[in-house]
């Protein structure tokens, strides 16, 4: 009886029904994607703007797991303008990554689905939905026009093939056609040179284990860039890295984007990251976004709670405080979500209608949006 | 009827045999049973103890053999530790930061006795030199120095639950009460963010975040006196860094605990400690107080580290030095100064004389030439000029990586 007390017992009669449920739903999802010949009308789209290369329309990604759906992510829409920076912060479990894994479409499938909103890729004369993509239009715009660099560079490299055909094969397969295999060593060689690896040539033919994190974390870049993308998602690229080099690869990425005017979508939970890097700002809590603007916004104008609580709690060398701020409390269980706002039970700023439903986006100017009930009645201020 | 041998009693045959054996040995002489030679000379002076400082290091090395060829013979020694002194004041913190590979984890874990003998030097805890500890002492000792690992996916059994993970050692060295166990467990784990129902789960189900909250919990729960967090709080998100910084420094007022924290996040070293040291390859480059490192920071290194923090404001103009290329390889480390081959400020001599550990100001170490006395120039010069003459080559620049 005991157990049956505790947060989080499912009985197994109960964890059978939710897992049938899940089969059901899960295969409605598989089913509608195995379909072949999927005519294009059905995956083409808009732009709402044009300048953007990435618009996050209404998102909802959940995962169908047996303690119950997690909403990963809830409902985030943010555009990635072309040429800029856009980057994404919040802390493990606030759907960042699995935000961009949907842009990507590598969710962990058949459990994770998104279940409704659009995520428009621009490819210039066009624009796909690619949510509705099949999989072999994906393939196609895996590498050429998004793709991603991965956290931890240990993992991301296969340590049984030398770097050269790993990155000669993402080179193969998006973009070989007609090319032979000198040109495409060369182009291989290039890459290396690229992102800052002086002896390119004795790289090209080491395994993976022979080099330092740094170098790995380069190697890992040079492969996302071979295709020239026009999305570059940096998935915490320098988090596992020392700070010596972590300003090297950040010097990298931003000469980089330059010079194949691309944009990035750069995830991290280091806001001195953020700062040095986007241009604008993306703040995630709990699978929702709670505040967005330019980073100028973001860093002079705090607004959400969140936003201001994330501040306080990192130590900045030079500004002595006796004790960090902490936010009190812990992210809600994400298959229980309460449905008044997230943040309310961690909030120390709440006003009286916190106790309704959870607050809708408003704008605090242009490009500032924030969703909080204390700014009700200020928007445009 | 005794035996007998060509008329001989037992008592003569056995005297001729030993002199024959005798003979034979000096005939045959046995090589000698050298002990093995050790691999560097103890060339510190003896530590004189004093009890406000709860650790005292001196010259500590740590080498660790290449083995090599067929027989895996040693063909040559990763200096992971080369030499390095400090002492710890009772009831603070001492940051200890560095790139990866420059030895601050085998640092903490060489103090702790986790990682074999030592190679050479000193380590006195409480005035008790940890490494002359009989099993059974270091046993009763492990209670009062702790270490929180780095890795909380790897340091933690994957078949004991969390409550069985916090708790054995509790048990094993019996701080409480079979009747207080309970009870006991759960009040750490609440000091460390964790709920009671976590207790039967595995940590599989926890998040690194979660983890390394119970690598925390194990660690505090022996009510240690001395604590080597092992980079504690890189693995964790901003908001949970800040509670268990927090937590850290709450534990160390209550129970009068001293801390060396391992780190590559300068904030956070600079917040959390009382003195840092500052590491690159095996050796301190840089030791002192907080508030001198970081106003006033010595060593090339130590600037170069510090510039390349990241700070959290769009508008913040970056001065940036940007070291060329990483860490040199600690198993053949640069000749002279190690860190000459990235130094922005290096000079002819660097590149022959190791720099000395001067006290540059009150209570504020450096080994560069750069703030060398004359005395210490001229020793320096005298070193290069041997160095010359040997024919020691200048290490090559080594290639922008």
């Amino acid at each position: 009886m005991a157990k049956k007390k505790q947060e989080g017992y499912l009985s197994a009669r109960e964890a059978r029904r939710i897992s049938r449920e899940n089969r059901r739903i899960t295969n409605g999802f598989e089913k509608q994607r195995k379909r072949k010949n999927v005519p294009e009308e059905e995956y083409l789209t808009r732009m709402h703007d044009a300048n953007n290369s990435v618009e996050f329309d209404d998102l909802h990604t959940y995962f169908f797991t047996d303690a119950g759906t997690v909403k990963a992510v809830d409902g985030v829409s943010f555009d990635v303008p072309i040429g800029k920076t856009v980057g994404v912060v919040g802390e493990s479990g606030c759907g960042k990554s699995v935000t961009s894994l949907s842009l990507m479409q590598l969710l962990q499938r058949p459990q994770g689905q998104v279940v409704s909103g659009q995520i428009r890729l621009n490819l210039g004369d066009k624009a796909y939905d690619v949510t509705k993509a099949p999989n072999e239009v994906l393939q196609k715009l895996r590498g050429n026009y998004v793709s991603m660099i991965f956290q931890e560079p240990m993992t991301a490299l296969n340590p049984v093939f030398r770097i050269g055909e790993q990155i000669n094969e993402v080179i193969e397969l998006h973009d070989g056609e007609g090319k032979s295999a000198e040109d495409i060593k060369g182009r291989t060689i290039e890459l290396l040179k690229m992102v800052g690896i002086a002896n390119s040539e004795g790289v090209y033919s080491m395994f993976p284990h022979e080099l330092s994190g740094g170098m790995r974390q380069r190697v890992v870049i040079a492969m996302a860039l071979a295709c020239n993308p026009k999305v570059i998602i940096a998935d915490e690229p320098t988090t596992a890295l020392d700070v010596t080099i972590q300003a090297q690869i950040l010097d990298i990425l931003r000469q980089l984007k330059d010079r194949i005017n691309s944009s990035i979508m750069f995830i991290t939970h280091d806001l001195g990251v953020i700062a040095e890097m986007a241009d604008y700002v993306v703040v995630m809590y709990a699978g929702r976004i709670v505040e967005k603007g330019t980073a100028d916004d973001i860093f002079h104008h705090p607004a959400h709670p969140y936003t201001i609580g994330l501040m306080a709690s990192k130590p900045v060398v030079g500004k002595k405080i006796d004790k960090l701020y902490s936010i009190p409390g812990k992210v809600p269980n994400p298959i229980n979500m309460p449905n008044y706002c997230y943040f309310k039970d961690r909030c120390e700023m709440c006003v009286e209608g916190c106790e309704g439903a959870y607050p809708e986006m408003i704008s605090l100017s242009d490009t500032h949006k924030v969703s909080c009930y204390r700014y009700y009645g200020k928007e445009g201020e | 009827m005794p035996y007998m041998k060509a008329g001989k009693t037992d008592d003569e045959v056995f005297e001729e045999n030993k002199q024959a054996s005798q003979q034979h040995a000096e005939d045959f002489p046995k090589p000698k049973k050298t002990k093995r030679e050790k691999l560097v000379e103890d060339d510190h002076a003896p530590l004189i103890y004093d009890p406000q400082y709860i650790l005292m290091v001196n010259r500590l090395k740590k080498y660790f053999p290449i083995k090599g060829g067929m027989i895996s013979k040693t063909v040559g020694h990763v200096k992971a530790v080369d030499g390095v002194s400090f002492n710890l004041k009772r009831g603070t913190t001492m940051g200890l930061v560095g790139e990866s590979g420059c030895g601050k984890t085998t640092l903490g874990r060489v103090i702790l006795r986790l990682s074999g003998e030592k190679t050479a030097g000193q380590v006195l805890f409480n005035g008790q030199e940890v490494y002359d500890l009989s099993p059974k002492e270091m046993r009763a000792m492990r209670t009062k120095m702790q270490i929180i690992f780095q890795d909380p996916f790897s340091s933690l059994s994957p078949r004991l639950p969390v409550g069985e993970i916090i708790g054995e050692a509790v048990r094993e060295h019996g701080i409480v009460s079979s009747a207080e166990f309970d009870d006991y467990i759960d009040g750490v784990m609440d000091n460390c963010g964790l709920q009671p129902f976590h207790k039967d789960r595995y940590p599989h189900e926890f998040s690194g975040g979660q983890r390394q909250r119970i690598c925390i919990a194990r660690a505090l729960a022996l009510n240690p006196e001395f604590v080597v967090c092992d980079e504690p709080v890189s693995a964790l998100d901003v908001s949970i860094q800040a509670q268990i910084i927090n937590l850290l420094r709450e534990l160390q007022e209550k129970y009068k605990l001293t801390y060396l924290f391992i780190s590559h996040d300068l904030s956070v070293v600079e917040h959390i400690s009382d003195s840092v040291g500052v590491m690159y390859l095996g050796n301190l480059v840089e030791y002192g107080s907080t508030e001198n490192i970081f106003s006033r920071p010595l060593h090339p290194y130590t600037e170069a580290l510090f510039s390349a923090i990241p700070v959290p404001d769009p508008d913040a103009k970056m001065n940036r030095i940007i070291l060329k290329g990483s860490i040199p390889s600690p198993a053949n480390p640069p000749k002279g100064c190690k860190f000459h081959t990235r130094c922005e400020k290096c000079m002819e001599i660097c590149k022959y004389a190791a720099p000395e550990w001067t006290e540059v100001e009150q209570g504020h170490f450096c080994a560069c030439h750069l703030y060398n006395d004359a005395a210490a120039d001229q020793r320096a010069a005298q070193a290069m000029e041997a160095a010359k003459r040997e024919g020691v080559a200048p290490e090559k620049e080594e290639e922008a990586l």
